[in-house]
């Protein structure tokens, strides 16, 4: 049994200990530190990713112990395909937003970095529920406080609002698990897979609450809405757009690029392997979800004025591009395996994709901000092409990612969403295509106002990209063609546990 | 594929986008080092393309028919299933490339020239590098997946150079516009290319038997149904309304008279030579999916009607634009519908002919038309010239040839048989005549536009305000001459006595057969459209070539609101403005304002309730539940402190209850003894 998953996941945690130690004055060692650890968590999870035996798929680096034997909870770790992607995702965006954080890095806002990124470790890589939900609702606390650092009362409210909606939504997860495990007597995700597997859960379930008929819908219910919150899934969004658009820009590339993801990774360890069944049945009411999701967002995003904000609901379309992937998955359990592994290979794709893109446009805006003041408006800028070249160019670069160009990254994973989703549930996904045509809308609007015309006489002095910077959204930038060229990279990690997944 | 051609293929589109990520790296100074990597970059791919035609040429043919080679190689495995790409050599693909490659390179030559003191000389060939590269991608395909992807590049390299003087709002709405028209008919692409992946198994063309575009999968199409219409049909249709918005056919062509906001050069290359071509030639390519129910499915029922419609009503338009460079594009727009009406009619020969042949004689008019521009200091108001043939001879004498093959005159000039070809396939088709006859009106007003042109900016007397017209240097007009020499030696293999191009398309082995100009069916056609050219130049030369030309067309004096119709483009931008634009925007300023006061509300509105409640069950628990509970608290805090008192810590207290206590005890030990 090895030990290499509790190590990645409780180094951080370990620099988060050595940061406390650090005088609060002495900031650029503590950046040095937040790197350095960073850094070494990031070699450690590629190492994970190199060392995972592709061909076989499934599970491994598994580590299984005894926690508190008389409530079956156990310490159960282990990483598959799926596990590994999200760990390298959140291995590379930690050290990103500290560099994005750059010479405004505090003591408590490294600390907390660093805390972040055990608890999302953690998530990816926890298979006992109670273990993994530990994490779950402890990455909170972190991402409360580090929104927080927003400053103005604006981010305290969004903060409050994020933590209590999201708690919340956690609490319905934890009562449909603790009927589970009434029914069942296990909180070990893998038996209760294999239970779903063999269609007994449900029927566990009906025999353990017999006076409530609807108990399967009841716990699916709860399971969905405290995942459905994270994602978001429309209309359980509204705490967003305030998070994103009031958090400092790095915590911003947190949240999107790590915290929105443990709610489709929840969907895919959580809910698809419990409730395959159920949620074929379901198809109807979650495509109507996914496509709400998408359409409403993108629509929404039209109407935004700040840029912080039409981000946050372009994420949220994108993510509803995820969703549609999964259901087109399990409206279809006998659909042909090509299809719907394309679709799945789609969904993690895009998970990472976009959790890459996304970040690198919030840490643009933060530049962005930076230079102008706080600043952020759709209309307060105009013409900076002129000014700010290179952050014309490479901010291009980003959002055309995010727009869905062949050639960068964002293309591959939406093409093989569509490509599966297509074949198995036609309607839904040409009437997703919709979005994909209004991103293209806000997007150019965005750079037609921002960057294009006169430049406006306010920022004639407006300071192009430093070195700092530049190195800061290279490696971004470089991985964006990389993966948009080479997507088979990623693929090849995932391709077997997809199958493996696949319910 | 032999390997050798099989690099050359590959490096064919690789070298100019390798040349564009290199020249991306460069700073604006490194003017002279960014031109020349991307125009040697062009000049090697245009070297291979000759020769990968000269190989499509006179590949052994063993057998007859097509030869076609391809290269396919894998780029995703997903599940059980792997997905491949590929490049295609065959006559359509290599004679395309070599015109793309060709035309290219001349017009990168002359940017030289005309981009000389633009402050992002250095930006301006990184883009035009991607635009080649991704066009030949476009050009080379053999996977409906790769075509995609290089017909999105091609369509984000037009968006960087439409939008190249980006501090123009015009030019960089001009942009927005163009990405944005070409995006809706890219989603009927993109979800045509998912239906014909899940009909066929696969997105390669060519491969083995295996292929879309191969017997196989065609049958199988043919035969489903899908709302009383064949899928192949389906599919062909959500094909066409990409190819629809790339080449500017109604109702998306309006992108792309804007396009004109670009530098000319640009407007050219792109936006009149290849790129607004793709669109013909992506259905020239996927023409067995149109025809796969016979030679007239509905699909190119379709493809004919809006070819016919849009050639027509672009051209109507060009009789009332003032602007040298609108002109050109929308009779640009009308010469494509020309081309979609031949594939409609059935004749791919004659839509590819026509294309190569519009190549050269439309890209020598744009450059002719820069090279006007430029030499009267920016001026693009036809109404603002005249005169200019004495000033700027060869600019004259090439733009003359280049209308004159527009308009189609006869013999010598390419459009006269490129358009003849498709006026003859046009009248066989057993269906209707509507577009034969549709197409003879456009072609009559073709060439009066040019004549109206022609006489506003050559002739009479110079109305400008830019002092000293003068001639362009050389890098310049070098391009035109060699545009013009081409224009002119397209006819060469086009003449129905020689029918080279069409016959190296179809596969077969050219013959000279000169009694084919004596054709009835041809002579017919031959002199009708004689007699257009002849009426439109001459009506055109009446109205304007004989008098003194002010700021009031003689045609707005004798037909005031046709004229202004017109002029307003029929008002199509304004009715998309109306009917789509104003209200998606308004949608999403709604769907904005759902979001922050409805839904959001929802929660601040549970968020209230909840603080209500809790300040309702604090003020119970405070005045109601533990009112008693206090109340008997307060008293019995109250004796207890009477109680508390006897304890007040006093010793002699203490011994005195003490006292008391042994004195009363010992009374009650006596009483009851006693």
């Amino acid at each position: 049994m090895s030990n290499s998953l509790t190590i990645l996941t409780f180094l951080p945690l370990l620099g988060a200990l050595l940061v406390v130690l650090i005088p609060a004055r002495k900031t650029v060692l503590l950046r040095a530190v937040g790197i350095v650890i960073t850094l070494a968590a990031l070699a450690f999870a590629l190492g994970l990713a190199f060392q995972y035996d592709r061909a076989a798929g499934g599970l491994q680096y598994l580590e299984q112990r005894a926690w508190i034997p008389s409530l079956h909870i156990e310490y159960y770790l282990a990483a598959d395909g799926l596990s590994l992607l999200l760990l390298v995702l959140a291995a590379l965006v930690t050290p990103f937003a500290l560099f994005a954080l750059g010479d405004r890095s505090t003591k408590l806002g490294v600390g907390l970095i660093l805390a972040l990124e055990t608890t999302l470790f953690g998530t990816f890589t926890a298979l006992n529920f109670i273990h993994w939900f530990l994490y779950y609702e402890l990455s909170l606390v972190p991402a409360f406080l580090l929104i927080r650092m927003g400053g103005s009362a604006k981010a305290t409210a969004a903060a409050t609002q994020f933590f209590i909606y999201t708690l919340f939504a956690g609490f319905a997860m934890l009562l449909g698990f603790l009927a589970i495990h009434q029914a069942t007597g296990t909180f070990n995700l893998s038996e209760l897979a294999g239970l779903a597997h063999k269609a007994k859960l449900g029927h566990a379930l009906s025999a353990a609450f017999p006076g409530l008929p609807w108990i399967n819908l009841l716990v699916f219910g709860g399971i969905f809405a405290g995942l459905a919150v994270k994602v978001p899934v429309v209309p359980f969004h509204t705490w967003l757009p305030d998070a994103y658009a009031e958090a400092p820009a790095p915590v911003s590339m947190l949240l999107t690029g790590l915290l929105s993801k443990m709610g489709v990774y929840g969907f895919l360890r959580l809910l698809i392997p419990l409730f395959p069944g159920l949620m074929q049945h379901l198809q109807l009411p979650l495509f109507g979800f996914a496509l709400v999701t998408i359409i409403y967002s993108a629509l929404a995003a039209l109407g935004q004025k700040d840029l912080k904000r039409i981000v946050a609901y372009s994420s949220i379309n994108h993510l509803g591009y995820c969703l549609l992937g999964l259901f087109a998955v399990t409206a279809t359990l006998h659909g042909p395996v090509n299809d719907r592994a394309a679709a799945m290979n789609g969904v993690l794709l895009q998970i990472f994709n976009h959790g890459l893109t996304a970040a690198a446009l919030f840490c643009f805006i933060g530049f962005i901000e930076r230079r102008s003041g706080g600043l952020r408006g759709l209309n307060d800028f105009g013409g900076l092409r002129d000014a700010a070249p290179v952050l014309a160019g490479l901010m291009g670069i980003a959002l055309f990612s995010s727009l869905g160009l062949p050639g960068l990254n964002g293309f591959a994973g939406e093409f093989l969403i569509f490509k599966g989703a297509f074949a198995l549930a036609p309607l839904p996904s040409a009437l997703a295509a919709i979005g994909l045509f209004v991103t293209a809308v806000f997007l150019l609007t965005l750079i037609e106002r921002v960057f294009t015309g006169p430049l406006d006489a306010g920022w004639l002095t407006f300071p192009d990209l430093t070195v700092g910077e530049r190195f800061t959204v290279a490696p971004a930038i470089a991985l964006m063609f990389v993966l948009g060229i080479c997507p088979q990279i990623l693929i090849a990690l995932f391709n077997q546990t997809v199958l493996h997944l696949l319910p | 594929m032999e390997n050798i051609v099989i690099i050359a293929a590959v490096l064919v589109p690789l070298l100019p986008l390798l040349a564009a990520g290199l020249t991306a790296f460069l700073k604006r100074e490194q003017r002279g080092l960014s031109a020349s990597l991307v125009i040697g970059a062009q000049a090697i791919a245009c070297a291979i393309s000759f020769y990968l035609l000269l190989f499509a040429m006179v590949e052994d043919k063993g057998e007859p028919g097509i030869v076609r080679s391809f290269f396919n190689f894998s780029w995703l495995t997903f599940g059980h299933e792997t997905l491949q790409l590929g490049l295609l050599l065959d006559p359509l693909s290599a004679g395309m490339a070599a015109m793309v490659s060709f035309v290219s390179l001349l017009i990168f030559i002359y940017s030289l020239g005309y981009m000389h003191e633009d402050r992002n000389f250095t930006r301006f060939f990184t883009f035009l590098g991607l635009f080649s590269g991704a066009m030949l991608g476009v050009v080379l395909s053999n996977s409906l997946l790769l075509t995609f992807v290089a017909w999105e590049l091609v369509g984000l390299a037009s968006y960087l150079l439409i939008g190249f003087w980006f501090h123009k709002p015009e030019a960089a709405a001009a942009a927005k516009k163009a990405f944005i028209t070409t995006r809706v008919g890219d989603m009927g692409l993109l979800i045509g290319m998912f239906w014909l992946y899940k009909a066929s198994g696969t997105l390669l063309f060519y491969d083995h038997g295996a292929g879309c575009l191969e017997q196989t999968a065609l049958a199988s199409m043919a035969k489903i149904g899908f709302c009383g219409m064949a899928l192949s049909n389906v599919i062909a249709l959500l094909i066409f309304c990409g190819a629809a918005g790339k080449s500017g056919q109604f109702p998306l062509h309006v992108w792309l008279p804007d396009a004109m906001e670009g530098p000319t050069p640009v407007s050219a290359l792109i936006h009149a030579a290849t790129m607004v071509a793709a669109g013909v030639y992506l259905v020239a390519r996927v023409f067995p999916i149109f025809t796969a129910t016979g030679p007239h499915s509905a699909s190119l029922l379709a493809v004919a009607g809006i070819g016919a419609f849009t050639a027509l009503f672009a051209a109507l338009i060009a009789v009332a634009q003032v602007d040298i460079k609108r002109i050109l594009a929308y009779s640009t727009v009308s010469q494509l519908g020309f081309m979609m009406l031949a594939l409609g009619v059935g004749s791919v020969g004659a839509a590819m002919l026509h294309l190569l042949a519009h190549a050269f004689f439309k890209a020598l008019l744009f450059l002719g038309a820069g090279s006007v521009i430029h030499g009267i200091h920016e001026e693009q108001d036809i109404r603002n010239m005249g005169g200019l043939w004495r000033k700027m001879p060869v600019t004259f004498m090439t733009y003359t040839v280049g209308m004159l093959a527009l308009a189609g005159f006869p013999v010598l000039f390419s459009g006269f048989w490129s358009k003849d070809a498709i006026l003859h396939a046009a009248h066989l088709w057993p269906v209707s005549q509507a577009p034969f006859y549709m197409a003879v009106a456009a072609a009559f007003l073709t060439a009066f536009y040019m004549t109206r042109q022609m006489a506003y900016v050559f002739f009479g007397d110079y109305r400008g305000n830019a002092a000293h017209p003068h001639e362009s240097p050389d890098v310049m007009t070098i391009p035109l001459v060699l545009l013009a020499a081409a224009a002119l030696l397209m006819s060469l293999p086009a003449t129905p006595a020689w029918p080279w191009y069409e016959e190296f398309l179809a596969g077969k082995t050219p013959a000279l057969e000169l009694a084919a100009l004596w054709e009835p069916g041809f002579l017919h056609i031959a002199t009708t459209s004689l007699a257009i050219v002849f009426f439109g130049i001459g009506l055109g030369w009446l109205v304007y070539g004989r008098r003194a030309l002010g700021d009031v067309d003689p045609l707005q004096a004798a037909a005031a609101p046709l004229y202004r119709a017109l002029a307003n483009r029929l008002y199509v931008d304004e009715l998309y403005h109306a009917t789509l634009v104003r209200p998606l925007r308004g949608v999403g300023y709604v769907m904005a304002w759902v979001d922050r006061q409805i839904l959001a509300g929802i929660v601040r509105a549970v968020a209230w309730v909840s603080f209500l409640v809790s300040a309702i069950s604090n003020g119970m628990d405070r005045f109601l539940i533990n009112f008693g509970f206090d109340s008997s608290c307060d008293a019995l805090r109250e004796y207890g402190g009477g109680i508390a008192s006897c304890e007040g810590g006093r010793v002699q207290g203490y011994l005195r209850v003490l006292c008391i206590g042994i004195v009363a005890l010992l009374a009650l030990v006596g009483w009851l003894l006693a």
